[in-house]
């Protein structure tokens, strides 16, 4: 793993103006992935991993939803800045992603050698019979079966996890140095979910490609992050080493998340549970945004929202606890 | 897919019998056809014997099951005042409602889809609106009013078209507008609906992380799958066009079946009118038919059953 940083966000704000007001779903995310590693954003549901993501893509759904601010700097180069034209020429080739529900991410009325083909072509702009093969050793790579077969089939003839693995090759088809994959195995049976995370693994290794990888699942990030960020309610309030942050977690929601994991061992117990309910994005509170729920909040916390102080070896976390 | 085939039919045959029904006791409601027919000072016995000749004496029922038994043999009578075989005075004016219809499908598509997608792409705003209004006129204002307005513009104030009859393919523009407008605000207004709900796809999504044109997710990727749900009306519309051609083709004096129909009912021409409504059914059952086989074609998940 290099020092070189590829994606770089900072203090990027994305609101969704509605008639009701302004959601803050995305209030203040900075983070940064390098070359090689993989860093997992967890979060509940909610909480704007999905916008952070799609900002940096430059996808905001339509209607009212606008990254007012920030920087998000691919290779040192701000994506915020650049004309529809040359994102496109970015999207796919530098950065792509992989979507949640492998059911609706492909488009129903294609073949999915059809929709292959496309982003290969966008790559390499070559003639049929190259493209052709490209696109069966691309699902081969993939680990799909029998691949000639497979590409002239339409999507609701292969099952959950393969879908997956197509939108995997698809996403990847432009050898891109940085990957979101935006909950990918949420919608996979367990059986196939640990298959497509390894799949995920080798790819990444082979290719040295920096993935985000947006997840609820402590599980998840245990087994594919290098680094973890924690988000709650529109900001990152935790970020450090996997193994750092899991055996010294120091912001008490992370505290929190970590300890309502079941555990196999010692006794069975009631499950834990975080008491209360995030704050509603459109109405946000001053200090920090945990401190209505924390059982350690003090004046201050309810006032002024904390620095990020340094709770370990690259382990930051936004509570005032660690002043 | 034959049995599914085979199950159409069936219905159709169903729907045939009700329909020959309604137009058999529909149609006798309107009067008889024999005042029309003879002179002022006919005497009574004339007229008694032209209902004779005519086979309208009797009682109807049993006027009903010689007509549902003569048409089991394919014969449905003579028209009345053309004194030939009604089938054949449909199929000699049945061209000339096919050559005015692909191009009122072809002007409702070719002007209705892009407006639909344009409106879509511009929700809200004054794009949209203007569209929005277009496709309220079309459908608000009614043939015979839009066949006359445009007869007194292009053909009586500035004299560029022909009035009415068949003729080149300058005869063809007046009744093809008149026949086509209502279904170009039924094109826009469809497309424009589902092409919002396609917008917000996840594949959509996908088709712009591949780095695609938007010209190429619009037009390739989201068009396609919004034609969906407007193929399936394509029936509905056929249709439309079948009956809405009575009054074009009225107003126009254009030879085609609709004028035929027209003038079946004003002449109380009860076999014509029997013949040429059963027979139109029969067509648009069959455009129905043909419009769902080709619905599984261009959606690969419909597998009929």
């Amino acid at each position: 793993m290099s020092d070189e940083t590829v994606l770089e966000v900072r203090d990027l704000h994305t609101h969704f103006f509605l008639r009701r007001g302004v959601v803050k779903a995305v209030d203040g995310v900075s983070f940064s992935v390098r070359r090689g590693e993989v860093l997992g954003l967890v979060g509940e549901s909610g909480c704007g991993k999905s916008m952070t993501a799609l900002s940096v893509m430059r996808l905001l759904p339509r209607g009212g939803a606008r990254t007012v601010s920030g920087q998000v700097l691919l290779n040192g180069a701000d994506l915020l800045t650049k004309s529809p034209r040359e994102m496109r020429d970015i999207r796919g080739q530098t950065i792509s992603m992989i979507l949640q529900d492998p059911q609706t991410s492909l488009n129903p009325v294609f073949t999915i050698g059809d929709q292959l083909r496309e982003a290969i072509v966008r790559r390499t702009g070559g003639n049929r019979s190259d493209v052709m093969r490209e696109a069966v050793a691309a699902l081969r790579h993939v680990d799909i079966a029998a691949p000639e077969q497979r590409i002239g089939q339409y999507p609701h003839q292969l099952s959950g996890g393969m879908k997956q693995r197509v939108v995997g090759a698809i996403a990847m088809s432009g050898h891109p140095e940085m990957l979101i994959a935006d909950e990918p195995t949420t919608a996979l049976d367990v059986t196939i979910q640990l298959q497509y995370l390894k799949l995920l693994k080798r790819l990444q290794r082979e290719t040295g490609m920096a993935i985000l990888f947006i997840t609820h699942d402590f599980g998840v990030v245990a087994r594919m992050c290098d680094r973890v960020a924690v988000m709650y309610a529109g900001r990152i309030v935790e970020c450090g080493p996997v193994r750092e942050v899991f055996e010294h977690p120091s912001h008490p929601y992370t505290q929190a998340l970590i300890a309502s994991v079941p555990k196999m061992t010692g006794t069975v117990e009631r499950l834990y549970t975080i008491e209360g309910q995030p704050p509603s994005l459109m109405d946000l509170p001053v200090g920090c945004r945990f401190a209505p729920r924390c059982p350690h909040a003090d004046e201050r916390c309810l006032d002024t929202y904390p620095d990020s102080f340094l709770a370990g070896p690259g382990h930051t976390a936004d509570c005032w606890r660690l002043a | 897919m034959t049995r599914y085939i085979v199950h159409r039919l069936l219905q159709g045959v169903v729907l045939l019998c009700m329909v020959a029904m309604i137009v058999f006791f529909l149609g006798r409601l309107t009067g008889n056809p024999v005042d029309l027919m003879l002179p002022e000072d006919a005497t009574a016995e004339d007229r008694v014997a032209m209902i004779k000749a005519l086979g309208l004496d009797g009682p109807l029922y049993q006027q009903f099951f010689i007509f549902v038994g003569k048409a089991l043999h394919g014969d449905l009578g003579d028209s009345i005042r053309m004194r030939e075989p009604a089938v054949d005075a449909f199929f000699s004016r049945l061209p000339n409602t096919l050559a005015l219809i692909p191009w009122a499908i072809l002007l409702a598509m070719g002007v209705g889809i892009p407006l639909g997608v344009l409106a879509s792409l511009n929700r809200g705003n004054m794009i949209d609106r203007i569209a929005g209004i277009f496709a309220v006129l079309g459908i608000a204002i009614p043939g015979f009013f839009l066949g006359i307005l445009l007869i007194f513009v292009f053909s009586v104030q500035l004299g560029w078209l022909p009035s009415g009859r068949m003729g080149g393919p300058e005869h063809y523009v007046l009744p093809v507008i008149t026949l086509g407008a209502f279904l170009i605000a039924g094109f826009m207004r469809l497309v424009r609906s589902s092409m919002l709900e396609v917008m917000d796809s996840e594949y959509v999504k996908l088709a712009r992380i591949k780095g695609l044109s938007e010209f190429v997710v619009i037009w390739k990727h989201c068009l396609r799958n919004a034609l969906i749900p407007v193929l399936t009306l394509w029936g509905v519309f056929v249709g439309n066009l079948i009956t809405g051609a009575i009054i074009t083709e009225t107003v126009f004096a254009w030879p085609g079946i609709g004028r035929l129909t027209y003038e079946a009912v004003i002449y109380r021409d009860f076999p014509l009118l029997q013949a040429v409504i059963i027979l139109k059914s029969m067509l648009i059952l069959s455009i129905n038919l043909a419009v769902d086989i080709l619905y599984a074609y261009v959606d690969p998940r419909i597998r009929l059953a």
